[in-house]
């Protein structure tokens, strides 16, 4: 099988006419056709409109007109991104025929970009979830091991790239929710500082902790892909504007290597991930001290609680967030509710899975009279001293490194029954929601069992553009992120 | 056995903001629309639109808390209040819990004595109204969501309110505040404020203090109907208290309707139910930080208040209360005549012309006396020739009206339609000798015989005016016709 | 504090959530929710006087738009995913409390 294209060399080959985007994105299709039943990336797809999309780029190209930066690339969204085409489901049986009236905002600015948006990928139910089980309509696997977990919530998302049934893709951020599933799948994922990329659109998990970002193949294309979702957006109240963050060209200096740069480890952390974790972390740290990088050990002394902080504070947001589906404006209501309360109390029942219940039981708990300040203010106490830990980290280094996840991919229904485990898996990445700050998820070498192994990076609030050259670093001397699958 | 009680209420009152759009989203705020046509995606609640505040909604409740003597928070954020109901589609309301926009106000009520009274206000916060449930004949209800995010200032009043009559007066006193600061329509038919009383009696029997269980009253749609509600629950907690002994007690509080047909409050609600609203913090909102630079500029709109305004009329200009009440219902007939008193005119001469024929005249063109086309200074012109007794009380009214009409000063108008008075004392002479001559009777009568001497003095008088076709000085006339029957 | 989900708590949480818990469903969560609250315990060994408590890590305040229309949905728009309409309004079961929170 032939190597995947990233999505910058293909616009510049579908720009330069050494391919056509209709042919591009026929043979998208056909890979679909082909490997999304073992896959199952994809909850929809849109071939009729792709290629018709396809075509009017082609037009436009031969035509000399300018095009967009994305320009006749296939690329698949997470489906809890709305579009006004297709279904927005969240993988939930609540939205399953739900037809958004409008375009999500990083919609807007793909079709801007003139992406081709080739379908809507699989996640864990309203993106809840570490593995994509968690989804009602779908199972996603592992495409490097079809008997385990792609990851989540943008399972799909991650398997859709690693599968090269896309270009890029974009997915959803909450507690780790791009990071580890590209990790899982051996992509390069990109969570973005709070505030970067608007929410317009976003199906609300927890509202001040979820980002939009891209699932690619390298950090050139993850900047690509930035430069055309990030940006303010008044639709959006907890979009940064240009006053507080001026928005970079992510590809602009992306292969300049940062001198000097100081990387941050918590020894005691990264002690906890399995030995073939660990030891892909160590030699991912080697490399990077190689190319003249200092190695500062440190200690996050909060970074312990982040997990019991996490499942209150997006809990708390999800139960309020997740109260609009009632059947009565929109989604599924029961057939069997016979008053107004029944519509409410029966539509949700039935139209929510365990994992989405499991946690509005719990936010609601954690916001109800008598449990409010002992359980959702702690949190929010626990959470600035989480951030504070990261302020100081800063002070010491650029960046700090270590696992996304303690493990690799597990095997399918393997945690299923212990949600607490499952919450868990999820030390590495979720202090860096509580703190709205940025990381990366990077390919770092594969286990024993031949499953990819993701480093994180995280760096400071809105500097995306450095964390991005400091993976772009890793990139330029290592092949990890353009290993094939072994199908 | 002695009896005596005190009337206790207190008021909940929402009043809806007139801006443009709705409080989180760009929907035009309009009246009597068909259902569910000024609805949007926030609106509506649907899945991943974000509310983003409106600035004119925050401005009108901070201007109105200014009125109400307020102290304005400098710092405040939106909270949810979380309950299902149809008419909320989020079902969450958002609201301001525990940093109100402004605190501990009064507001300056008039007393029928001429008196006034200050109620103290203990709070007025900005949230968003709900749509309407249609409850039909049917087994169903039908839901509108035109009014659903409209913005609703909530203001709650200490429970200093000791009778029915002082209710009302709350009632239209901040009627007439929030239609001088523009901030709302304040019409109650069409629900722009909506008032729910909280009462209860505090008795005295035997030299103990019984407190009867407060009771909230609900469905008020009219002053009247406000005022007799009070009256009502006066008069069944009485009758209560002295058939059951029934006193306050936590968790007795009852909730009565208001049955415009039957004029009484007839229960509702038994029990106030044990809500738990799980108050949070939105964190879809930013939070609002008020400067003082700010705040200046939104307290140099807050102008003179009408209380105010009245109490001057009467103190500066020698009016009579109700003369300056009437004038002041209305900010633009206040200012207008305020106005039109600085051009030099006597000021209850300016009073009569306005309250007699202005008002009269808006009324039927359903406009404003400051719109009908004549300017402060002419209406003073007016004012001052009837003073002058250059015209007479009726000729002003005939002048007011042409005024509207063209664009001539009413010397002018006057002099066309030949209404100015004849002050001359010869010309007026030679009529009076000619009525003499021609009326010898009715002379005769005039100054001898008492029983009929006024009958015919008036008869005399009549008749002089008539031969000056209208335009003879009544004041004049007089004064020469009784010279020159004493002589 | 007490982190013991009981029967009680889990179906005073369903209630409030509207959320029509099976018989399994009560025993199963009252269980699950048990442990992961146990667990969420720990944060309760911090000791947290000083600190803030931090909603938001975006350091914005006063993001306010004009009041200017930006048009609406059609009728047929609004009501194109609702389960019920009529006339133009959305269709529930006859309400028979008035439970209105404004």
């Amino acid at each position: 099988m032939s190597d995947f294209q990233t999505a910058l060399e293909l616009r510049d080959a579908i720009a330069a006419q050494h391919c056509s985007s209709t042919q591009a994105v026929q043979q998208m299709l056909n890979r679909i056709e082909q490997v999304d039943p073992t896959v199952g990336a994809y909850l929809s797809i849109f071939a009729d409109r792709a290629i018709q999309d396809a075509k009017r780029i082609d037009q436009k190209i031969a035509a000399g007109q300018p095009v967009g930066p994305l320009a006749g690339v296939p690329v698949a969204v997470k489906d809890n991104l709305c579009t006004t085409f297709g279904t927005t489901t969240c993988g939930s049986k609540m939205l399953e025929h739900f037809v958004a009236p409008y375009n999500a905002h990083v919609i807007e600015r793909l079709q801007a970009a003139d992406a081709i948006i080739i379908g809507k990928t699989n996640l864990d139910e309203f993106a809840m979830g570490s593995s994509t089980e968690n989804s009602a309509l779908r199972k996603t696997v592992n495409p490097w091991d079809s008997s385990r977990v792609a990851g989540g919530s943008s399972g799909g998302s991650a398997a859709a790239v690693a599968a090269g049934l896309c270009a890029a893709s974009l997915g959803s951020d909450t507690g780790g929710s791009i990071r580890q599933p590209a990790s899982f799948c051996g992509v390069t994922g990109l969570k973005p500082t709070y505030g970067r990329v608007s929410r317009y659109g976003l199906i609300t998990y927890g509202s001040s902790l979820d980002q939009i970002g891209p699932l690619t193949r390298d950090t050139a294309d993850a900047a690509l892909l930035m430069n055309i979702i990030a940006g303010h957006d008044s639709r959006d109240s907890t979009s940064a504007s240009e006053s507080i963050a001026v928005k970079p060209d992510y590809l602009a200096d992306l292969k300049q290597p940062i001198n000097g740069l100081r990387i941050a480890v918590v020894p005691t952390l990264n002690a906890g991930a399995e030995a073939s974790v660990q030891n892909a972390i160590e030699e991912a740290l080697k490399v990077y001290q190689s190319l003249g990088a200092e190695r500062i050990e440190i200690t996050m002394p909060h970074f312990d609680y982040a997990i019991a902080a996490y499942y209150v504070i997006a809990t708390a947001e999800a139960s309020s967030n997740l109260a609009r589906f009632d059947g009565v404006h929109y989604g599924y209501r029961s057939p069997n509710a016979g008053n107004y309360i029944e519509v409410y109390s029966k539509s949700r029942d039935e139209g929510f899975g365990p994992e989405v219940k499991r946690r509005i039981m719990l936010g609601t708990f954690a916001l109800s009279s008598g449990y409010y300040d002992a359980y959702y203010v702690k949190a929010l106490k626990v959470r600035n001293l989480i951030r504070q830990d990261f302020v100081k980290a800063f002070e010491k280094a650029d960046c700090l490194m270590l696992p996304v996840s303690p493990t690799t991919a597990f095997k399918i229904g393997e945690k299923t029954d212990d949600p607490l485990q499952m919450y868990l898996a999820d030390i590495y990445t979720i202090a860096v929601n509580l703190a709205g700050l940025p990381g990366l998820s990077v390919p770092c070498g594969f286990d024993a069992k031949n499953l990819p192994i993701g480093l994180q990076i995280i760096t400071n609030a809105f500097t995306e553009d450095k964390l991005l050259r400091i993976g772009q670093m890793y990139q330029s001397v290592t092949d990890w992120h353009k290993r094939n699958l072994p199908l | 056995m002695s009896l005596n009680y005190n009337i206790i209420v207190g008021l909940e009152i929402h009043v809806q903001l007139a801006t443009r759009t709705k409080m989180f989203c760009g929907c035009e705020l309009e009246f009597g629309q068909p259902p569910n046509t000024r609805v949007c995606p926030v609106c509506l609640g649907m899945p991943g639109a974000l509310p983003v505040m409106n600035k004119a909604a925050v401005e009108a409740a901070i201007l109105t808390g200014l009125a109400l003597n307020c102290t304005i928070s400098r710092f405040t954020k939106w909270d949810r209040k979380s309950y299902y109901y149809p008419d909320l589609p989020k079902n969450y309301q958002i609201s301001q819990y525990d940093l109100p926009l402004a605190e501990n106000g009064y507001i300056e009520i008039p007393l029928e004595d001429g008196t006034s009274k200050k109620i103290r206000i203990r709070r007025a916060h900005l949230e968003e109204d709900a749509g309407k449930n249609t409850h039909t004949l049917g087994n169903f209800s039908a839901v509108d969501l035109n009014r659903a995010g409209t913005p609703l200032l909530e203001i709650v009043t200490e429970p200093d309110l000791n009778s029915p009559s002082e209710v009302r007066q709350l009632a239209q006193e901040l009627q007439r505040i929030v239609r001088y600061l523009g901030v709302s329509e304040a019409d109650m038919q069409k629900g722009h404020m909506r008032f729910e009383p909280n009462v209860n009696l505090h008795i005295t029997q035997d030299g103990q203090v019984f407190k009867t269980p407060i009771t909230e009253v609900k469905n008020l749609n009219s002053f009247r109907a406000l005022e007799r509600s009070i009256a009502c629950e006066v008069n069944r907690q009485l009758d209560e208290f002295l058939a059951t002994g029934k006193t306050l007690q936590i968790g007795n509080k009852s909730t009565y309707g208001w049955d415009d047909v039957n004029q009484m409050t007839v229960l509702q609600r038994e029990k106030e139910e044990a809500h738990d609203y799980r108050y949070f913090p939105d964190p879809d909102l930013v939070p609002v930080a008020v400067s003082d630079e700010w705040l200046s500029r939104i307290a140099s709109r807050l102008g003179e208040l009408p209380l105010a305004m009245q109490q001057r009329f009467v103190r500066d200009y020698g009016l009579s209360d109700y003369d300056a009440q009437v004038l002041t219902a209305e900010k633009s007939t206040a200012v207008f005549f305020d106005a039109a008193v600085r051009c030099g005119a006597q000021p209850k001469r300016i009073c009569n012309l306005l309250t007699q024929t202005g008002l009269k005249l808006a009324n039927e063109k359903q406009t404003t006396v400051d719109a009908l086309g004549i300017s402060p200074g002419r209406l003073a012109a007016l004012a001052n020739m009837v003073e002058a007794g250059q015209i007479s009380a009726t000729s002003a009214t005939v002048i007011f009206e042409t005024m509207t009409q063209t664009d001539e000063d009413p010397a002018q108008i006057a002099e066309q339609k030949n209404l100015l008075q004849k002050n001359d004392a010869g010309e007026i002479e030679a009529l009076i000798e000619q009525v003499i001559w021609e009326n010898q009777k009715a002379v005769s009568d005039a100054k001898s015989n008492p029983k009929k001497a006024k009958k015919a003095m008036g008869f005399l008088m009549g008749q002089v005016i008539q031969k000056s076709k209208g335009q003879a000085n009544p004041k004049i006339v007089a004064e020469l016709l009784n010279r020159k029957l004493m002589a | 504090m007490n982190h013991q989900i009981d029967r009680q708590l889990v179906e005073r949480a369903a209630l409030l959530s509207r959320l029509e818990l099976s018989e399994s469903e009560i025993a199963q969560f009252s269980t699950q929710l048990s442990a992961i609250v146990e667990y969420i315990e720990k944060i309760n060994t911090l000791h947290t006087e000083h600190v803030e408590p931090l909603a938001h890590c975006l350091p914005v305040h006063n993001v306010l738009r004009a009041d200017e229309p930006r048009g609406s949905l059609s009728n047929a728009e609004a009501l194109a995913n609702a389960p019920d309409t009529i006339d133009g309004y959305f269709k529930v079961p006859k309400i028979l409390d008035d439970n209105s929170g404004a």
